[in-house]
């Protein structure tokens, strides 16, 4: 009796699965193909009615959700600004959660880098994440751009953290940590400064830099910290750096630690009038609830995009999504599908049936050779390393009970 | 510890000693060198205190939970950590209505007695649905089954509530009677924290009362001593042990009003880190004995906060601070060496001994 149930279950399944290799077969292979696919890292083959597959890999759950849906957002846009097609073909955009997290970043590359129809990845959120997740995506050929990633390792040349087919419209941190210790020293006045950064490659490095960069200035740095990024007490920290006495804290990491350390930075004895600032990371409105009112005062830096392209796109993403953007790097994820889609259409051959053959090599190629690519975030040129951002940034301030904070600083 | 001379001193022995004296000689030079570099202030020295004690009342008030259910099933709960991020990450949505009607600050007393009511109610709820669904039906199991549950458990329950709230982080707003310090003759005294230990304090004071003086806690001690023993006494176990995971699920959440008094972020997975830390109180106290479970979250509530900067400093270790779970857990050893059943030691009856 059961033996017989096993042998009809099996039949079902069998038979199912030949359905779906027949339905998902693409036509190509009823003539002779007129190309021959000759690229180092092969091509994708699209049928006549296929998508193309485009990916994100972003941190869309947990404490810093907000950093990838906003980067999503800023996709969607362009998907929707470009008519949802590339070359005639729908673009299927779907992805994985990254979590900000090494391991997330590992999941998440794993799921992907297993597709072989994706085309193009747009991700990660966090450098943590690419550290991981970027080398599966390089063996997989995709094409990799980053909306967020700003750790210089990545785009470093000769670096084992930079790897091929990886590009970034965001800025590099060489570039924000310099102008954060530039506001410090000069507009703020301080000559004494802490860090404090989480052990991710993103707070490691931006307060390597901004340490390098405050001293080549003039400036003392009192101590350079570490806390752990799900710490919640923050009081030994807090007061091995008071003994210093900077005049400044710098800590480039994330939510919740960072709320964490603004809350607890106030009520540690001397530290109270200590100047407190974060950077890109702690861009978001969950720092305006985990900070309380302590957040006053609170300053970060950033990246700035401004102009009438601008104001369009942030129209567009009110009506779309019934708010005024919740992060920074929309207009980065905007301008990396942009640059996927120029590439893709530099790069493709298309055949008279409608079918396209994308080879991977040559895809990343035009991406590389991207110059003077106008986007929403100005100018972008991509270096052979992967830099393409045109980078501006500015120190924003936050006040109780206002979001986006104010800015109140620009080079 | 105690062995008459006929004992022969293994190697091992010998080797936990060494252990245990090298870790002693690091703190005790650690301190002297911290101590004569004058870095730190009293000041500082007395907010690091403070904050120590504020942290380890939150503990003993979570610690109460595992110390009570393995003094009565020897069995540790590892979903109590679940039990104490329920009743705070709940009680977030009525501290946020308070807030947004304007009651929170002007009845704060009273606003902090409802989210603390309906915190403990959440948690014990949980702890005993945790009884009744993942530890009652395997009471007779070998003592490893229930364990593997427990950490089931545990994960079920972190991810029911990251399916019911979401996985980001909601914030308990500010409450204004709270904020600011006293101040005496130099060294400051926040409220928090005075309002943190001091209820710790009468609630640890509540709950040994309850165990040692009330009817039911007579029967809890009963039972654990010998559940057969107790039942032929007319005692109803099942019901005595509803009643223990019910006031360790309250201690929790009641250690979750204070806890977010201090660090008022909640979200699903709050609950491993304290929980962890509370179980390790637990057992450096003691495990199964309440006074000991409030000595050892003192304990490592206090080693925690004036740890790193008192050890290692004075070392030159950088980063110390970041140290500051290891130390703690290093101290665990420390003491663990020379007082295998916690400082208090493990309440033990003659049939378990």
């Amino acid at each position: 009796m059961l033996k017989q149930k096993f042998a009809a279950l099996s039949l079902v399944l069998v038979a199912s699965l030949l359905f779906a290799a027949c339905g998902g077969g693409t036509p190509a292979y009823g003539g002779a193909p007129a190309y021959e696919c000759t690229d180092a890292l092969g091509c994708v083959e699209i049928g006549p009615d296929d998508p193309i597959h485009i990916a994100y890999a972003l941190v869309v759950s947990g404490p810093n959700e907000t950093l990838g849906i906003d980067s999503r957002n800023g996709i969607e846009i362009a998907i929707a600004d470009t008519g949802g097609e590339i070359l005639g073909h729908a673009v299927q955009f779907d992805g994985e959660d990254t979590g900000c997290s090494a391991e997330g970043g590992q999941a998440a590359g794993t799921r992907l880098a297993a597709d072989p129809t994706i085309v193009a990845v747009i991700g990660t959120s966090c450098s943590s994440e690419a550290r991981v997740a970027v080398p599966l995506f390089a063996d997989a050929g995709f094409v990799v751009v980053s909306p967020s990633n700003t750790a210089p390792d990545l785009t470093e040349p000769g670096n084992a953290n930079s790897y091929p087919g990886y590009m970034r419209t965001a800025h590099n941190d060489e570039v924000q940590g310099a102008v954060a210790a530039e506001f410090a020293y000069n507009v703020l006045g301080v000559r004494s400064a802490a860090t404090i950064h989480d052990g991710s490659l993103y707070a490691e490095k931006l307060q390597e830099v901004f340490a390098e960069s405050f001293a080549a200035l003039g400036g003392t740095v009192t101590t350079q910290e570490a806390v752990d990024p799900n710490q919640t007490d923050m009081s030994s920290v807090l007061t091995s750096i008071a003994a210093g006495s900077p005049e400044l804290i710098y800590f480039p990491i994330f939510m919740p630690a960072g709320g964490f350390l603004i809350r607890q930075a106030r009520t540690t004895p001397g530290l109270e009038a200590t100047e407190l600032m974060g950077a890109d990371g702690l861009f978001s409105p969950d720092v305006m609830e985990g900070g309380g009112a302590e957040i006053e005062g609170f300053m970060v830096s950033s990246p700035l995009v401004q102009g009438a392209e601008y104001d369009a796109f942030v129209a567009s993403y009110e009506e779309t999504f019934g708010t005024t953007p919740i992060s920074i790097f929309h207009a980065h994820a905007y301008d990396a599908y942009m640059l996927i889609k120029a590439a893709i259409e530099a790069a493709a051959i298309v055949q008279n049936d409608g079918t396209i053959f994308i080879p991977r090599q040559a895809l990343r190629d035009a991406m590389y050779a991207t110059s003077n690519f106008s986007g929403l975030t100005g100018n972008l040129s991509c270096t052979p390393t992967g830099d393409c951002a045109d980078p501006y940034i500015a120190v924003y301030e936050y006040h109780a009970g206002e979001y986006p904070p104010e800015v109140i600083w620009q080079p | 510890m105690f062995r008459t001379a006929r004992q022969r001193i293994t190697f091992s022995d010998i080797m936990v000693w060494v252990i245990g004296l090298s870790i002693a000689v690091v703190v005790v030079w650690g301190t002297i060198s911290t101590l004569q570099s004058g870095k730190y202030s009293a000041e500082s020295w007395f907010d690091l205190v403070i904050k120590g004690l504020a942290l380890g009342g939150v503990y003993a008030l979570i610690a109460m939970g595992y110390t009570l259910v393995y003094g009565i099933l020897r069995m540790i709960n590892f979903a109590h950590s679940e039990v104490f991020m329920s009743g705070p990450f709940t009680a977030v949505f009525l501290a946020q209505a308070l807030n947004e009607s304007g009651f929170l600050n002007r009845q704060p007393l009273l606003s902090i007695l409802a989210i603390a009511v309906v915190s403990m109610l959440v948690s014990m709820t949980i702890a005993i649905l945790v009884e009744r669904v993942a530890y009652r039906p395997l009471r007779n199991a070998p003592r490893l089954v229930p364990l593997i549950t427990a950490i089931g458990a545990s994960f079920f329950l972190q991810y029911t509530f990251r399916g019911f709230y979401g996985s980001g982080f909601e914030a308990y707003p500010t409450i204004e009677t709270l904020n600011g310090s006293w101040v005496f003759g130099g060294v400051q005294l926040f409220k928090t924290q005075a309002v943190v230990i001091i209820s710790a304090f009468l609630m640890m004071f509540l709950l040994y009362a309850i165990v040692m003086w009330s009817k039911l806690g007579k029967a809890m001690r009963a039972v654990s001593e010998d559940k057969e023993a107790a039942a032929l006494m007319g005692i109803d176990v099942d019901k005595i042990i509803v009643f223990t995971f019910a006031l360790g699920g309250a201690a929790a959440g009641a250690g979750g009003v204070l806890y977010i008094l201090q660090f008022p972020v909640v979200h699903f997975y709050m609950g491993f880190i304290p929980g962890l830390k509370a179980f390790t109180a637990a057992v450096l106290g003691g495990i199964g004995n309440v006074p000991g479970a409030f000595l050892g979250s003192m304990v490592l509530g206090l080693l925690e906060s004036v740890g790193p900067n008192l050890f290692l400093d004075g070392l030159g270790i950088p980063t110390a601070s970041q140290l500051k779970d290891a130390i703690a857990f290093i101290i665990l050893v420390f003491i663990l060496i020379f007082r295998p059943s916690g400082i208090l030691g493990e309440r033990l009856t003659k049939s378990k001994a």
